[in-house]
C-alpha cells in the first residue's frame, strides 16, 4: 500500500499534459478540423510558460501566456487552413516544424533557469492516509483537466452550441444551409485546442518537470493525438487512455526499480500497447466508431464555393 | 540597396582573397571546427565538449581559430554540415557524437588533408583518429562516495538504454559502492531515451518512494538531480556539475573533460606531427574527474575519494578486477581484470544490481 500512493499521485500527473492536449484536439475534431501542430504548440507553450513565469514569478500567469500562445499559433493555423484552404496535414506539421524551433529560440535565456515549485494539498482531504498523497496533493491544474473533461462531455453532448459544433463537423454544408458561420465555429474551435495544448506545455515545463529545456515535450504531443481516435472522439475514454498511458508508464518504471525479470525495451513497449489495446476494446464496436467519427474530419469547406 | 550590399559583399571576398594569396600560410591562425550534437546549454555532454573548445582556445591563444556549429541531428544533416566545415578551410574538425561515425568516414575520404577526430565511435581512417572517456572510472569512486553517505543502503540509477557504454557505468559504480557495503544494492530503471526530463524526473521519483536516499543517472538532463533536490534526498551527477539545480542534494558529479585532449590533438597538427590515434582516456589523463563535492561531503571523505582516484590512475586499483560475478551468480571474470573488448561487449549487469536485461 505505501507503494501505491505515489504511483497513482504519479501517474495523475503524467497523464494530464496528454489529457489536457487530446481534450483540445478533440474539440478541433468534432469541428472538423486536423491540427497536427499539437507538439509544436506545446513546446511553445511550455518555453513561453516558463519564461513569464521566471520574470513574473506568478505560474498562473504563466499558465495565461502558455494558453494564450497555443490560441495564437492555433489562430495562425485557423488563417491558413479555414480561410485560405491549405492543406490541414501540411500545415499542422508545418506548426509543429515551426514550433520545435521557435520555442527553443524563445527558451535560450531560460536553460538552467528554476522557479520555486510549491506543495499544493485540498484542504480537509490531504492528510487523509492513503488517499491524501494519492488522489489531494495535486497541483490545480490536474483538477482543472478532470473537470475540464467533464464539462466538454456535458457540452458536447447535452448543448445546443455543442450540437452545432458537431453538426459543424459532420456535414459543414448543412450547417451552413442552416445559417451556422461554419468558419467562425471551426476558428473557434481550434481556438480552443491551441489554447488547451498551451496549458498542456504550461503544465510541463511549470509542474511536471519543472524546467525547461529543448524538445521536452518529447512527443507528447503526437501521443495526445493518437490518443483521440482510440478513444473515438469521447472525452471520459481520452481520460482512461491518458491516466492509463500515464500509470502504466510509471507503473513499468516501478517493476524495473523492483527488478521484475522483464527486459526493460518491453517494459517500454507496454504504455503503448496497453493503451491501445484497451482503448480498442473499449470501443470495438464498429457502428461507435462511425458514428462518433466527424464524417468531415479533415475536409476544408468553403461557404463561396 | 540590394545591389550595394552585393557590390560591398564582392569588394569584401575580393579583397579577403587577395589577403589570403599575398600573406604566407604560416601567419594564419589554424581553423579548427567542431560538429555538437545538442545545444550547449548550462550542462550536459555538449557542454562538457565546448568547455573543451574553450580551453583550448585559452591555452593556445591566436595560433588557432575554432568555429562550432550546434545541434546537428545524427543523420543525413551531419553530413552537409561536416562537409561544410571542411570547405571553410577547417584543418581539423571534432565530430562529438557517436552518430556523426559514418558521415565523419565518408568526409574524410573527400577531404584527405582535413583531420577529423571522431568521439565514442570505433571506426578510423588515416585522417580519422578517435577519443573517448573511461566515464566508469568516475563511477567507481562515485560509488564510493554513495556507498559512505548511504543510510537505506538503496542506491537508485536512472539510465538511457542498456547499452555497453551504460551498463560500465551502472556496474562499475555497483562494485564502488559494494565495496564500501558489500550488501548495499543498485536500483535501475531505464528510460529507453537519452533526453525526456519528464520521464527521467518520473524515474528518480519512483526509486526514491521504493526506498533509494541516493539516486544518479545516465541521461542528458538535470531532472534528476533536481526530483533528488525537492525531495531532500541525494543526487550523484553526470557529465556536468549540476550543483546550481541540486545545491544540497548534489553530493558530486562524475565529469568528463576535454581541454587538455583538444589542446593537444590540435598543437600536433601545428607542429605537422598528427597522426590517427585511438585515445580512451580516464584519471590518468584527466579525462574524467569526480567533482563539485556537496557540503555533506566533509574533507576526510573527500582525501578517501582523491586516494581512490590516484589510486585508480596509478593502476593499482581497477574497477573491473576479477572475480565479477554477474547478479545471476554466474561468474564472469575469474581471474586478472576485464580488458577492453570485455569492456566494450559488456552486456550483463554485477552482482548488487537488482534488474534484469533482455536476453540476445
Amino acid at each position: 500500500m505505501d507503494a501505491l500512493a505515489p504511483l497513482i499521485a504519479a501517474s495523475m500527473n503524467a497523464g494530464t499534459p496528454l489529457m489536457l492536449a487530446a481534450l483540445g484536439l478533440l474539440i478541433n475534431e468534432k469541428a472538423g478540423v486536423i491540427n497536427l501542430g499539437s507538439e509544436g504548440m506545446m513546446l511553445v507553450a511550455a518555453a513561453l510558460g516558463f519564461a513569464v513565469t521566471v520574470h513574473s514569478g506568478s505560474p498562473a500567469t504563466g499558465f495565461l501566456a502558455g494558453a494564450v500562445a497555443g490560441a495564437l499559433l492555433a489562430g495562425v493555423f485557423a488563417w491558413l487552413t479555414v480561410w485560405l484552404g491549405a492543406n490541414q496535414v501540411a500545415c499542422g506539421l508545418a506548426l509543429s516544424l515551426f514550433g520545435v524551433g521557435a520555442s527553443a529560440y524563445i527558451g535560450i535565456p531560460y536553460v538552467g533557469a528554476t522557479i520555486q515549485a510549491s506543495s499544493w494539498g485540498i484542504p480537509g482531504l490531504e492528510h487523509i492516509p492513503f488517499f491524501g498523497p494519492a488522489l489531494f496533493q495535486h497541483h490545480p491544474m490536474v483538477y482543472g483537466a478532470l473537470l475540464l473533461c467533464a464539462a466538454l462531455g456535458y457540452f458536447l453532448y447535452r448543448t445546443r452550441a455543442g450540437l452545432v459544433l458537431r453538426a459543424v463537423g459532420e456535414s459543414p454544408e448543412s450547417a451552413h444551409a442552416l445559417g451556422y458561420k461554419v468558419r467562425r465555429i471551426r476558428l473557434a474551435a481550434l481556438l480552443f485546442g491551441g489554447a488547451c495544448c498551451g496549458l498542456a506545455g504550461a503544465f510541463m515545463s511549470l509542474v511536471y518537470t519543472p524546467m525547461w529545456v529543448e524538445g521536452m515535450v518529447a512527443g507528447r504531443g503526437w501521443i495526445a493525438l493518437a490518443l483521440t481516435p482510440f478513444a473515438t472522439w469521447r472525452p471520459a475514454r481520452v481520460l482512461v487512455g491518458a491516466y492509463l498511458f500515464g500509470g502504466i508508464t510509471i507503473l513499468t518504471f516501478h517493476m524495473q526499480a523492483l527488478g521484475v525479470p522483464i527486459a526493460s525495451q518491453l517494459l517500454s513497449m507496454l504504455p503503448y500497447l496497453a493503451t491501445i489495446l484497451v482503448l480498442v476494446l473499449i470501443s470495438r464496436n464498429i457502428n461507435w466508431i462511425r458514428i462518433n467519427m466527424p464524417a468531415s474530419l479533415g475536409k476544408n469547406f468553403n461557404p463561396n464555393s | 540597396m540590394k545591389g550595394t550590399m552585393l557590390r560591398k559583399t564582392l569588394y569584401a571576398l575580393t579583397a579577403a582573397s587577395a589577403v589570403a594569396l599575398a600573406s604566407p600560410a604560416a601567419a594564419e591562425p589554424l581553423k579548427v571546427g567542431f560538429v555538437y550534437v545538442s545545444p550547449i546549454g548550462e550542462a550536459g555532454w555538449t557542454w562538457q565538449q565546448d568547455i573543451g573548445r574553450r580551453e583550448m582556445e585559452a591555452a593556445l591563444g591566436d595560433k588557432v581559430k575554432t568555429q562550432y556549429v550546434e545541434d546537428v541531428p545524427e543523420g543525413a544533416d551531419a553530413e552537409r554540415v561536416i562537409r561544410d566545415l571542411a570547405q571553410q578551410g577547417n584543418q581539423l574538425i571534432f565530430t562529438t557524437s557517436f552518430g556523426y561515425m559514418n558521415p565523419t568516414i565518408k568526409v574524410a575520404k573527400q577531404f584527405p588533408d582535413v583531420k577529423f577526430v571522431h568521439s565514442t565511435g570505433y571506426k578510423t581512417a588515416p585522417n580519422v583518429a578517435t577519443t573517448n572517456a573511461r566515464f566508469y572510472e568516475a563511477r567507481y569512486v562515485a560509488g564510493m562516495l554513495a556507498g559512505k553517505m548511504t543510510q537505506t543502503k538503496v542506491v537508485g540509477y536512472v539510465g538511457a538504454y542498456p547499452i555497453p557504454e551504460v551498463l560500465q557505468g551502472i556496474n562499475a559504480f555497483t562494485r564502488g559502492l559494494r565495496s564500501i557495503q558489500p550488501d548495499a544494492q543498485v536500483r535501475v530503471i531505464m528510460v529507453n531515451s537519452w533526453f525526456d526530463p519528464g520521464k527521467e524526473r518520473d524515474a528518480a521519483l519512483a526509486l526514491l518512494d521504493q526506498g533509494a536516499d541516493i539516486v544518479t543517472h545516465h541521461t542528458d538532463s538535470t531532472a534528476t538531480v533536481q526530483a533528488a533536490e525537492e525531495r531532500g534526498k541525494y543526487a550523484i551527477a553526470y557529465h556536468s556539475d549540476m550543483s546550481k539545480f541540486g545545491p544540497k542534494a548534489q553530493l558530486g558529479a562524475v565529469t568528463h573533460h576535454w581541454g587538455p585532449y583538444f589542446t593537444k590533438e590540435v598543437q600536433s597538427v601545428l607542429d605537422g606531427t598528427w597522426k590517427s590515434n585511438q585515445v580512451w582516456g580516464g584519471f590518468k589523463e584527466g579525462m574524467v574527474a569526480l567533482e563539485g563535492f556537496g557540503p555533506a561531503v566533509d574533507d576526510e571523505l573527500k582525501t578517501f575519494l582523491k586516494q581512490q582516484e590516484d589510486a585508480i590512475a596509478a593502476g593499482t586499483l581497477n574497477p573491473f578486477a576479477a572475480p565479477i560475478k554477474d547478479n545471476e551468480g554466474k561468474v564472469r571474470l575469474a581471474d586478472g581484470a576485464l580488458d577492453d573488448k570485455g569492456l566494450n561487449a559488456m552486456d550483463y549487469y554485477v552482482e548488487g544490481v537488482v534488474g534484469k536485461l533482455g536476453k540476445n
